[in-house]
């Protein structure tokens, strides 16, 4: 079969050097290897300056000036580090960060240990797990804008199906309790709705790690007489948790630059109690047009997210290595 | 040589021509920008006769409320050529003046005799002018509105619910002419079972993105006297934005919206108002004129079942401006057609077919016409409203103001958060902050 592919690709090869014209084969033959791939990564390379370096760059420039989007005629004057210093000192921002640990740190908890849990199951391979598997993963298949908007009527205090079954199962009237709108649930009713959403995708990165466990492994652990137990702690975990700390950093950086969930379905109300740092952060550059103090709180944030992610990286790999 | 001269002819001709014709139908061709809500619709109809006139095309962009200020504020600090005229907030007129959004009309109006005083002074100063007051008009008065109050006409008739409320309160179930009369009258209606229904007391503006929740609030702030500076012009704010008046003001909308709003209106402007109106889950509601056209011919609500006022009183009479003026925006390729539709619309005739439309025209052929307060149910309130009108801030800087109150005005009515005196207090915390980097404090 290899061979067979070889001689496939080198007739290929032999296809395309003959058709290539002959000028342009005069003008490479006379770089050498490292200028040709030069050459092909230069397009990509351009366009990630374009689009992803530069603006950065500018990000920082702005940050250290007075600039607002909104007055194109007014001087840009440098503030130096007022930006930074008005940023950490606004305690509406830190509430912002709070809100946003909150909501990292329980999407995360309850992805993970219910995301591994389907996986174990799944990985049982029972009668009909194709099936399953695809139910629970059709959640994740769909738009945020979709399922931020039907939640929505799912948490309607008066008309709502969530509120009905709550009712059923507790007895208290479904229009007693607002969902969306009490300071006290509200930030729930979004970590449930980020829970169901991306549960399957945690699961679905455990399932991976499930199976690439070696059965020999297993098999010699049951000749030993460990028990399933003893297993599961000693073999599973181990050898599952390079991909549960993935799919934890994945969800982790994910849920911390959440928007679009927030604000469909709280608009980060009541009052402020679900504003997330990436609403205030889109309102201070969109809405209170503060470009060059939005810049900085945007450079603080990448600093954070990025730090955070390299450490926990680190972290991974030395768990990779063990 | 002959063909080939033929041929050469014939390309430059064919591309002349092809190169000319996107320029013709630019020029004969208007893109007028709003908000999409029911004057808008009125509006299309309004501009056939300008068509007609004058063979303009007319084209819209009409942005749903929650967007409207996003979305155009971002085409004009863009300087996007989507729009060749523009019906914006009356709070953007400071910020497009200075930057240069809008085109300056004074010499347009002098040279064409269009004459600011043939409108109603208020809507001249809130529409019009920057700085406020000033003859500096930087658009014309397109539409007056108001923020004002409908109610169940019908189930305030009913006799035994007039016979209870007498009972209860000792005076008549009739319109509420204060503040606490409202909350009164809210509190009886809130819970009672009506026509086998539920219904509650008031459906209030609540909404925390934009600027529902200011409007709302400034209904109660404005009548029991709040004041944005203590000397105008001087942004002396302390004691007056967080005077006593303010307090009792803010404690009143919070106190009508803990007892009386429906369920989850947590988060409510215009359309959600219109909602509990129209599925007759509320007695009464707020909204802007604006709509009430549309609500007097709803088949279920409308006709004698709805009645309207203006909102009542604290300390004083006032109401909460609404209502904008028509701009040309400076970046538009069709100058002298955007010019054109400027001086046709100001025309009293066109002004008195606005209204019979469902436009709010604020020209004095209309509004000092005899027959105009009986020309619909609400006319007589909308000119007691509009004599009565304060607005929000119109500096450049509204935006961050606004989102300031917005923030302050949420936590407190919605999320409980602090008292009326901190959530006040600390409005005029940021709003200092804002006006000292603006250099004015």
């Amino acid at each position: 079969m290899t061979d067979t592919n070889t001689t496939i690709m080198d007739k290929a090869t032999e296809r395309m050097v003959h058709a290539t014209p002959m000028s342009l084969a005069r003008r490479v033959r006379g770089l050498s290897d490292r200028a040709i791939a030069w050459l092909f990564i230069a397009p990509t390379i351009l366009l990630l300056l374009a689009i992803n370096i530069f603006p950065l760059i500018w990000a920082v420039r702005l940050s250290f000036t007075n600039y607002r989007a909104n007055r194109p005629n007014a001087v840009v004057e440098g503030v130096g580090l007022t930006n930074y210093q008005r940023v950490l000192n606004d305690p509406d921002i830190w509430i912002a960060m709070q809100t946003t640990a909150h909501f990292v740190f329980w999407t995360i908890i309850l992805q993970t240990l219910i995301g591994f849990s389907l996986a174990y199951l799944i990985d049982r391979k029972f009668k009909g797990h194709a099936f399953w598997t695809t139910v629970i993963l059709i959640p994740m298949m769909l738009s945020p804008a979709v399922v931020g908007n039907f939640w929505r009527f799912l948490y309607q205090p008066q008309i709502g199906l969530f509120n009905y079954i709550v009712s059923y199962a507790t007895g208290v009237p479904p229009s007693s309790f607002e969902m969306l709108g009490a300071v006290s649930l509200a930030p729930w009713s979004i970590i449930i709705v980020d829970t169901w959403m991306w549960t399957p995708y945690v699961m679905l990165i455990c399932l991976a790690g499930l199976r690439s466990i070696p059965d020999y492994i297993y098999e010699a652990a049951e000749v030993d007489r460990a028990s399933a137990w003893r297993q599961f702690w000693s073999i599973t975990i181990p050898m599952a948790l390079p991909f549960i700390m993935l799919a934890v950093l994945f969800r982790g950086i994910e849920n911390f630059k959440m928007f679009d969930m927030v604000m469909l379905l709280t608009g980060g109300g009541p009052g402020s109690t679900t504003e997330v740092a990436s609403i205030t952060l889109k309102r201070e550059a969109f809405e209170s047009w503060r470009t060059g103090r939005a810049s900085s709180f945007a450079i603080i944030l990448f600093v954070a997210v990025f730090g955070l992610a390299n450490i926990y990286v680190k972290a991974l790999n030395k768990v990779k290595q063990r | 040589m002959r063909k080939l001269t033929k041929a050469l002819l014939g390309a430059t001709t064919a591309l002349t021509i092809s190169t000319a014709m996107p320029a013709v139908s630019q020029a004969a061709e208007l893109t007028l920008c709003w908000a999409a809500w029911d004057p808008a619709n009125a509006l299309v109809e309004l501009s056939k006769d300008f068509t007609a006139q004058t063979g303009t095309e007319m084209k819209f962009e009409f942005v749903p409320w929650p967007n409207f200020a996003d979305r155009i504020l971002n085409e004009l600090n863009s300087g996007g050529k989507l729009c060749d005229l523009l019906i914006g907030d009356s709070q953007w007129l400071g910020g497009s003046a200075e930057n240069g959004y809008y085109v300056k009309l004074n010499d347009f109006f002098d040279k064409e005799g269009i004459k600011m005083s043939d409108f109603a002074e208020a809507a001249v100063n809130a529409y019009a002018t920057w700085p406020k007051g000033t003859p500096n008009y930087w658009a014309l008065p397109a539409m007056g509105d108001a923020n004002a109050w409908f109610y169940r006409k019908d189930w305030f008739a009913k006799p035994e619910l007039q016979a209870e409320f007498k009972k209860q309160t000792g005076r008549d179930l009739a319109i509420p002419t204060t503040w606490p009369e409202l909350i009164e009258t809210a509190k009886f209606f809130n819970g009672k079972e009506i026509d086998g229904k539920k219904v509650y007391g008031a459906a209030i503006f609540t909404e925390r993105a934009s600027e529902g929740i200011t409007m709302g609030v400034t209904q109660a702030l404005y009548a029991n006297g709040f004041k944005y500076e203590k000397t105008a012009g001087k942004y002396d704010m302390d004691g007056a934005v967080n005077s006593p008046d303010a307090v009792k003001g803010l404690e009143e909308y919070k106190e009508l919206y803990k007892c009386c709003t429906p369920p989850g209106y947590t988060d409510a402007y215009m359309g959600e108002t219109l909602d509990a109106f129209k599925s007759g889950q509320a007695a009464m509601a707020m909204n802007w004129f604006a709509f009430f056209p549309g609500l007097y011919k709803d088949e279920n609500v409308g006709g004698d079942k709805i009645g309207f006022f203006v909102n009542p009183k604290g300390t004083t009479a006032a109401s909460t401006l609404g209502g904008q003026g028509i701009s040309v925006v400076a970046n538009t390729d069709n100058m002298d057609g955007a010019l054109a539709y400027i001086k046709w619309f100001a025309q009293p005739d066109v002004q008195k077919k606005w209204w019979s439309l469902g436009g709010y025209a604020v020209h004095n052929a209309v509004l000092n016409d005899p027959s105009f307060k009986d020309s619909q149910p609400f006319a007589a309130d909308f000119l007691v409203a509009m004599n009565q009108v304060q607005d929000f801030w119109q500096e450049p800087s509204y935006a961050i103001l606004l989102q300031a109150m917005q923030k302050r005005m949420h936590d407190y009515v919605v999320a409980d958060q602090g008292t009326a005196q901190e959530a006040l207090d600390g409005l005029v915390k940021d709003w200092a902050e804002i006006f000292g980097d603006e250099g004015k404090l």
